[in-house]
């Protein structure tokens, strides 16, 4: 009779789990496939083109930082350089190598940076925390520079711009809003599903032990600097890619300007304000950052009726914005992941307190 | 606290609720105008677009529109970011409650880059009065791109000209050094194909020296000039760079009077906070700075006078950036009175303005009669020509205000030509496209 007391019990415990794993899937289907279809169902291409493409290939960014950051416990600023070094790289494989598809392009765009990621990931080994993240800011103003200075890098083009080439994959044109789309997409979720299976693993969690005490990792055997470098590598891999994909799904051009110290920046604020450690995290922060001052501009717009000074708006829209991040760090230092877990613990206990 | 909050937000919902206010009409033309009120060119862009909101104004209540058909505008924030700016052509792409869009003015070089193919897949003409791509001069590449006014290697011939009618002609280049200290970013290297021909050309001696991103410390380029010994110096600088660039040169004992500014080095804002040091700058000046022209006058009587400025500061009228906005709303409403010429007076679309812009002509008279005489030089576009002016005054600081010391002078765009045709036939090349025939446009 004892035996089967534990046996029920363990039945008991995992149910819910399941129940809850199950559901969780069930939504996260219903979402991609709700992404994928969406093109079609929406009418103009204004949501594709101003808001979609940037929010995913943002996110795609922040998941990239997140993994050495988040993860790893590296801080950089240096992120924007990475991207710059992708959609450079992706654009001189389309340029240079006649006949390469795109998705191999992307992917050579993408181990370019990674290799330069590994480069700038050495210091790595003998410096920690704010000194590393000195050299990530040099990495930042050396990639810029690079790529401003050397016409070699975009085809001594005027304006040192380099413009997207033809997009296309089986004679597909990816060219319109909707193919531009679905690129982005498809690579988002690709890239997203490979990084949640990677944190998962070994190496994952080697990370996060290098984060959270890099000598005790040390201790029980992990070996901290090749898997910091790794780590360096692994997020510029996704930066690269999604600097390729911000050059050429979504502006159609870039020079070395579009990834200076302020996109860098917007990167960390994402992966802040979303929740470090957190792969969902990115997507809402890449969601405030980006889309926020957006929606507030429209909300301006729409509530004033064009009869408050716009100047005046402006600066206000910059208030609200910098009090909502405020007022959301204060109440959730851990991001808006974390919020919004708290929120539905509480909604499934409700009308109990949680 | 909290119950303020609820309460301001029950009343946004409140407002929300009501009934979708619209502010055109389809028999309107809607011009979308991105703005950069806010970030690190604010400071610039406050006077801007106060002297556009200014002179759209004066159209509608004193000129009653365009032939009667009224102008409606709307502001969407940039901070002069590219993302931004793409945003918000996307947003106003498809016009304002049936108002139509007849041109998108980008106002940054980076986002002309940008919107370019965009432009062209919606039809939707893109203007971007001295800036913009250079090639894109070439109209039968790039049907809807229009870098109006003076090109970046316009701005460099002009330079030039300007320099050698200083010399006594352009024999007299022969020999001379001309130094050209330059903004180390892309826009800053835009000129050095159009100067290194010139130098060709003229025999002059070509020296290159680059002031690094912000340009805070500029010892040391201002110790390679006074170790060159140029006859002049073409600054093309801005932002900080510019004054300290001015007061470097004090320092190393260079004369101030043979330094040229570029048109983006010549506002208030690039002398000012040099001080004397400035006193006899030069600068090339598309967009002439001052308070004296017909129009001045008018938008005094009609506008500042009744309160219905857009300027916070009445002391920025007539200012350099102020007058830009003029000159930027005055083509947008030459090209819809061009448009309505041939397609009857009312709201024109995208083709339609492509159309008024190929064909726009503002010659000496018309000038004279819109008030802009001397503020905005005679412009003609054709198929082949995007760019239609070509020319610039230079002015010169006087400690105070900037005094005209020219008149318009043109460059030499016949020697540039080719230069802008082998890298439009280039990009051609690069993207497939078939160019127009311009010669068969009518």
């Amino acid at each position: 009779m004892t035996t089967s007391i534990p046996s029920i019990a363990a039945a008991y415990d995992e149910a819910p789990v399941t129940l809850l794993r199950r559901r969780r899937l069930l939504l996260l289907g219903g979402l991609l496939a709700l992404a994928f279809a969406l093109p079609p169902l929406l009418g103009s291409d204004y949501w594709l083109n101003a808001i979609l493409i940037p929010f995913l290939v943002l996110s795609l960014a922040g998941l990239g930082l997140n993994l050495l950051t988040g993860y790893t416990g590296q801080t950089s600023v240096g992120a924007a350089g990475f991207m710059a070094v992708g959609a450079f790289a992706t654009y001189g494989l389309l340029l240079r190598v006649p006949g390469l598809p795109l998705p191999l392009a992307l992917l050579g765009g993408g181990l370019i940076a990674a290799a330069v990621g590994w480069l700038f990931g050495i210091p790595s080994a003998r410096i920690k925390g704010f000194y590393l993240m000195v050299t990530t800011l040099a990495a930042q103003f050396f990639l810029e520079w690079v790529f401003a200075k050397f016409p070699w890098f975009y085809n001594h083009a005027s304006s040192g711009t380099i413009s997207a080439p033809r997009l296309e994959l089986f004679g597909y044109n990816l060219a319109t809003p909707a193919g531009r789309y679905l690129l982005a997409l498809s690579c988002v979720v690709l890239l997203t599903w490979v990084a949640h299976n990677l944190v998962r693993s070994q190496i994952g969690r080697n990370w996060m032990a290098i984060r959270d005490m890099d000598t005790a990792a040390a201790v029980i055997g992990i070996p901290v600097e090749r898997y910091k470098r790794q780590a360096f590598a692994v997020s510029s891999f996704y930066l690269g890619i999604a600097g390729a994909l911000w050059a050429f799904a979504y502006l159609g051009t870039a020079s070395a300007g579009s990834f200076d110290i302020n996109r860098s920046f917007q990167i960390l604020f994402i992966i802040i304000i979303g929740g470090m450690g957190s792969i969902a995290g990115n997507f809402l922060g890449a969601a405030f950052i980006s889309l926020l001052p957006i929606f507030l501009n429209h909300a301006g717009q729409w509530l004033s009726g064009g009869h408050v000074d716009t100047g005046q708006l402006q600066n206000l829209q910059k208030v609200i914005f910098g009090a909502l991040i405020i007022w959301f760090l204060v109440k959730e230092p851990e991001g808006l992941i974390r919020l919004l877990r708290n929120l539905a613990e509480r909604l499934r206990r409700w009308p109990l307190r949680f | 606290m909290r119950k303020t909050l609820i309460a301001t937000l029950c009343a946004l919902g409140l407002q929300a609720g009501l009934p979708a206010q619209s502010w055109a009409a389809a028999d309107q033309q809607f011009i979308p105008l991105p703005t950069y009120r806010v970030g690190p060119y604010a400071s610039s862009g406050i006077p801007w677009w106060a002297g556009t909101l200014d002179y759209l104004r004066y159209v509608n209540e004193v000129e009653g529109g365009v032939n009667g058909v009224k102008l409606v505008w709307q502001e969407c924030e940039t901070e002069w970011s590219v993302d931004r700016t793409v945003e918000c052509y996307e947003r106003h792409k498809n016009g304002l409650d049936g108002a139509p869009v007849a041109f998108f003015i980008t106002h940054s070089t980076p986002a002309s880059y940008a919107l370019m193919e965009r432009g062209h897949a919606d039809r939707i003409p893109l203007l971007d009065p001295a800036g913009g791509r250079t090639e894109s001069t070439d109209g039968s590449v790039f049907p809807y791109a229009f870098p109006l006014l003076l090109t970046y290697y316009g701005q460099a011939s002009v330079g030039i000209n300007y320099i050698a009618q200083r010399e006594g002609g352009f024999d007299k280049l022969k020999g001379k050094k001309i130094a050209t200290v330059y903004h180390d970013s892309p826009y800053g290297r835009e000129t050095q194909a159009a100067i290194e021909l010139l130098a060709k050309k003229y025999g002059f001696e070509n020296i290159q020296i680059p002031v690094a991103h912000p340009g805070n410390e500029q010892s040391a380029q201002w110790r390679q000039v006074r170790q060159e010994k140029p006859d002049w110096v073409f600054l093309r600088t801005w932002g900080v760079s510019t004054p300290v660039a001015i007061k470097t040169a004090a320092r190393f004992g260079y004369p101030v009077e043979r330094i040229i500014g570029d048109v983006w080095a010549g506002s208030e804002a690039d002398v000012l906070p040099a001080g004397a040091a400035a006193k006899g700058y030069q600068a090339l000046a598309p967009f002439p700075g001052g308070a004296d022209f017909e129009i001045h006058k008018r938008l005094k009587e009609h506008i500042l006078d009744q309160g219905k400025s857009d300027l916070k500061d009445p002391s920025f009228f007539g200012k350099v950036y102020y007058n830009i906005g003029l000159v930027n709303a005055a083509i947008m409403v030459e090209t819809l009175r061009a448009g309505q010429a041939r397609f009857g007076n009312r709201a024109l679309n995208g083709e339609e303005g492509r159309w008024a812009l190929e064909h726009l002509k503002v010659d000496e008279a018309r000038l004279k009669e819109i008030g802009f005489d001397g503020l905005l030089q005679p412009l003609e576009l054709s198929c082949a020509d995007h760019e239609g002016g070509g020319a610039a005054r230079v002015q010169q600081w006087d400690g105070e205000k900037w005094v005209l010391v020219t008149d318009w002078i043109q460059a030499d765009r016949e020697t540039l030509r080719p230069l802008i045709d082998a890298k439009s036939t280039a990009y051609a090349a690069e993207k497939g496209i078939t160019p127009r025939d311009c010669r068969a446009e009518g």
